[in-house]
């Protein structure tokens, strides 16, 4: 092979000089060890991938700012800052655990997202417009009761002054109330759940 | 049973990196220049 017996020093003066080739084959030529490094510390396929991207975009910021002086050691050197970002990754890892979710018990087993989406937020106003239909069909005093009660959330005693009947009244109107609208629910079919 | 204090060796690994990520780096690398000025250097992405 022609590409192996360029040695590395010179594949990175072609780099640097503008040959992007060159990093191609210094990248074929040592992409297995680094991988394999990284992959023996992390043991992550997916972080290894991250890692390895990384330590060449830092290769190639450095080899095009000039900072790297070469001293016959390219190896090493993206070993080295290889190493440094397997040791990052573990920092920052340590600071902030990833939750992988991979074992038996499940994040989202406790975690919900209490909101509704589109198609129950459509069921629910359905429900809702439902609702106040069938209460509209009720006699007017026991209308009042149930919407004292459940819409204004006034307590019996309050709905008895309001209305000037006895709290036993107007006990007695929200359970006809009730009664009355489950009739209408069960004749006409009707389905309220959501 | 003798037991075996040594540890044992390193195991290892022949792995390579998905060909997106080689190829992401080449281009990259095409994309990005530093220009210098004075004593500064700047970095530009030209994709």
């Amino acid at each position: 092979m022609k590409n192996e017996l360029i040695q590395d020093a010179e594949l990175v003066s072609n780099y640097i000089n503008g040959n992007e080739n060159a990093l191609s084959i210094l990248i074929e030529r040592h992409k297995q060890k680094i991988y394999s490094f990284i992959y023996s510390k992390v043991y992550d396929r997916d972080v290894t991938e991250d890692v390895f991207q990384d330590t060449f975009i830092k290769v190639i910021k450095n080899l095009k700012r000039g900072k790297y002086n070469e001293e016959g050691k390219f190896l090493p050197w993206v070993m080295r800052i290889a190493h440094n970002l397997v040791i990052d990754h573990f920092r920052k890892n340590s600071r902030m655990p990833k939750f992988d979710n991979a074992g038996e018990f499940s994040i989202f087993s406790v975690l919900s997202d209490s909101t509704l989406n589109a198609e129950k937020v459509l069921i629910k106003d359905q429900v809702e417009s439902d609702v106040r239909r069938i209460i509209e069909e009720l006699p007017e005093d026991q209308k009042q009761v149930l919407l004292m009660r459940m819409y204004q959330d006034m307590s019996f005693k309050e709905i008895s002054e309001r209305t000037g009947v006895s709290i036993n009244t107007a006990l007695g109107r929200m359970r006809y109330a009730l009664i009355n609208m489950r009739k209408v629910i069960d004749q006409n079919n009707i389905i309220l759940t959501n | 049973m003798a037991k075996i204090y040594s540890d044992a060796s390193p195991k290892q690994y022949n792995l390579n990196p998905k060909d997106e990520t080689i190829s992401l780096l080449l281009n990259y690398s095409k994309a990005l220049s530093v220009i210098k000025y004075n004593k500064l250097k700047f970095e530009a992405l030209l994709n």
